[in-house]
């Protein structure tokens, strides 16, 4: 244990409360501003999500209650903001899983300018969201200038208007096109540290490439591909700029995810109340969502910090 | 030993070495050649989009909207020059200050929350730690009205300092955890041998663990600069007129028709320098987007 012998010399077991103060010192900053920053707007939206607040309509706000959460829960858009929400998130992730497990052992062997390859290979996830989103709307997705137009064509069969009759299929292939590379980095990660000793034994005894694989390997991976469906899915189900750009969450609100609708209701309805009382029913089911998954990761990040 | 306990300490031990070489016989030499194809292939696949926007980008409007994709074709300029027209300059400016100053001074408020948490270590770390990374959890969109209520009222809307203040909350974390986990890796004999010499805490800092952290500042520093430049969020909800290049980018929507090649030119240069900065931060990548959970 790396952090005992730390501990020993660095930390002396009791320490007087000014040398605690002296070592806290330095976090200070960072821990304050980030209290500010993060909590403070929670406790503000717990507020404002009680008061009827219209900025459009010129008058103050006023004291309302659980009223804006009424309309929430009434709300058949919201509904649909919380399932496009799911369908989207879900389905990226599995795509991503899937997808980069495959890139992630092709790029395990070794193969003449594999680093060249990678380097190339997780660019999509670099190039700025907005810049290529909007690129992916006309040259990719268009039914008549883009190129899965013309590879339907050339293949006969009749092109797809992605963004209008399919836009969520549209938006999870843009949006797993973008984070392949990430799933693909954290899975090279964990197949390069996977026990060769293991694996030499299990072909020893005359176990094939698949038996090595789903006894050996996939029991090994298995952390790394729960953190990085976390990371995943932390990331993806706060999708707002890919959304902007490639449907403005049309059509018929078809891709508005929850946080695209709070912008909706707060930008260009300016009903702060209720993009308030929607922020928090967010706050509710990300965790709602995210919790099993939170353990998981606490769990590793605990391990890591006792190292 | 638990699974998530041998997650870390493989990743590190292999992490630290340099590549095992690989025990021949288990791959024949038709699986090699596969592999590299299908390695090649997914690489070129996941790269294509990128390569096929730069090329689009020296294409003239009708050449890119032909139905046909053409490869072949009179390269024009023309977009380029027109991108610098059509006064990307302020935006630019603005993204280069909001990139520039925020991973600034995320390394300046890292580096000590890093040392607090592991050379020096305050008691309970991994309570600070995951405070830090469970903040990166929330959805921004939950806090958002009250930061604009507020940016309203001290006359921060539409500035670049809301978007460094911004962008500071959602890097801080990443630069905390990241510098962490590069300094945890200074071999602890340095450090107690400058503590035998007599060092206190600022000499050991400065002169001691500051010239080693030079790698680690440097690819927390384009990482969090990657992630700065390429925010939209914040840059839609609190600023308009004075604001990065992805709102300069959104301008291309309001014109009712999409122009391919235009959008193209200036995806091409917006993405160039993070593009860069990505490359050259790479090889701490995973443990940049993974918290420095793996090494």
């Amino acid at each position: 244990m790396a952090t005992k012998t730390r501990s020993a010399i660095t930390k002396p077991p009791l320490m007087p409360r000014a040398e605690r103060w002296k070592r806290r010192g330095p976090l200070l900053p960072a821990l304050v501003f980030t209290l500010l920053l993060t909590q403070i707007p929670f406790v503000f939206t717990l507020v404002f999500s009680t008061q009827r607040w219209l900025l459009l309509s010129g008058n103050d706000s006023e004291f309302r209650g659980v009223e804006n959460y009424v309309a929430v829960v009434q709300d058949e858009v919201f509904w649909k903001s919380v399932g496009n929400t799911i369908v989207m998130t879900v389905g990226t992730t599995l795509a991503c899983l899937v997808i980069g497990l495959l890139v992630a052992i092709f790029m395990n062997h070794s193969f003449p300018g594999r680093g060249i390859a990678r380097t190339l290979a997780i660019t999509p996830f670099f190039v700025m969201p907005v810049a290529v989103t909007l690129f992916w709307k006309s040259a990719m997705f268009d039914p008549s200038f883009g190129l899965f137009g013309f590879i339907a064509r050339s293949l006969g069969l009749p092109p797809v208007s992605w963004l209008s009759e399919h836009p969520m299929a549209a938006l999870i292939i843009l949006l797993t096109w973008r984070f392949v590379p990430f799933a693909m980095l954290i899975l090279v990660a964990g197949l390069q540290s996977a026990p060769q000793d293991q694996l030499e034994a299990a072909q020893m005894d005359g176990a094939g490439i698949w038996r090595r694989f789903t006894n050996v390997t996939l029991p090994h991976l298995r952390p790394f591909i729960e953190l990085a469906a976390l990371l995943l899915a932390m990331n993806l189900i706060q999708t707002f700029g890919e959304i902007a750009m490639l449907t403005a969450g049309g059509p018929a609100y078809g891709t508005t995810n929850i946080t695209y609708y709070i912008y909706l209701k707060a930008f260009n309805a300016f009903d702060f109340g209720m993009a308030s009382a929607l922020g928090i029913v967010s706050l509710i089911l990300t965790i709602a969502l995210i919790l099993p998954m939170l353990r998981l990761l606490s769990g590793i990040f605990r391990t890591e910090g006792r190292r | 030993m638990t699974t998530t306990a041998s997650l870390n300490t493989r990743a590190v031990v292999t992490r630290n070495k340099t590549p095992q070489p690989r025990p021949r016989r288990t791959r024949g030499r038709a699986t090699r050649i596969t592999m590299g194809v299908l390695g090649w292939a997914s690489s070129l696949i996941l790269f294509f989009p990128v390569a096929y926007m730069v090329m689009k980008s020296f294409q003239t409007e009708t050449v890119a909207a032909s139905a046909t994709p053409q490869f072949f074709f009179v390269p024009t300029f023309e977009h380029y020059v027109e991108t610098f027209d059509q006064g990307i300059w302020p935006y630019a400016l603005n993204s280069v200050i909001v990139t520039g100053v925020s991973t600034l001074i995320v390394i300046a408020l890292a580096l000590p929350a890093a040392w607090a948490l592991s050379v020096r270590a305050i008691q309970n770390p991994q309570d600070s730690l995951f405070f830090f990374i469970s903040t990166k959890m929330m959805p921004i969109a939950a806090g958002i009205i009250p930061i604009y209520v507020v940016a309203t009222n001290l006359e921060l809307l539409n500035t670049t300092q809301i978007l460094i203040i911004m962008h500071l909350g959602m890097n801080l974390p990443l630069g905390i955890w990241m510098l962490r986990s590069f300094m945890q890796e200074i071999p602890l004999e340095i450090i107690e041998a400058a503590q035998v010499d007599g060092a206190g805490g600022w000499r050991i800092g400065w002169s001691v663990v500051l010239p080693l952290m030079r790698p680690g500042i440097a690819s927390t520093a384009l990482l969090c600069a990657v992630f700065s430049w390429n925010e939209y969020f914040f840059a839609a909800n609190l600023t308009n007129s004075n604001s990065t290049l992805p709102l300069f980018l959104q301008k291309f929507l309001s014109f009712g028709e999409l122009y391919t090649a235009q959008v193209a030119a200036v995806a091409t240069i917006v993405s160039i320098p993070v593009v860069i900065a990505g490359w050259i931060a790479q090889k701490s990548l995973v443990r940049g987007l993974l918290f420095g959970a793996v090494k």
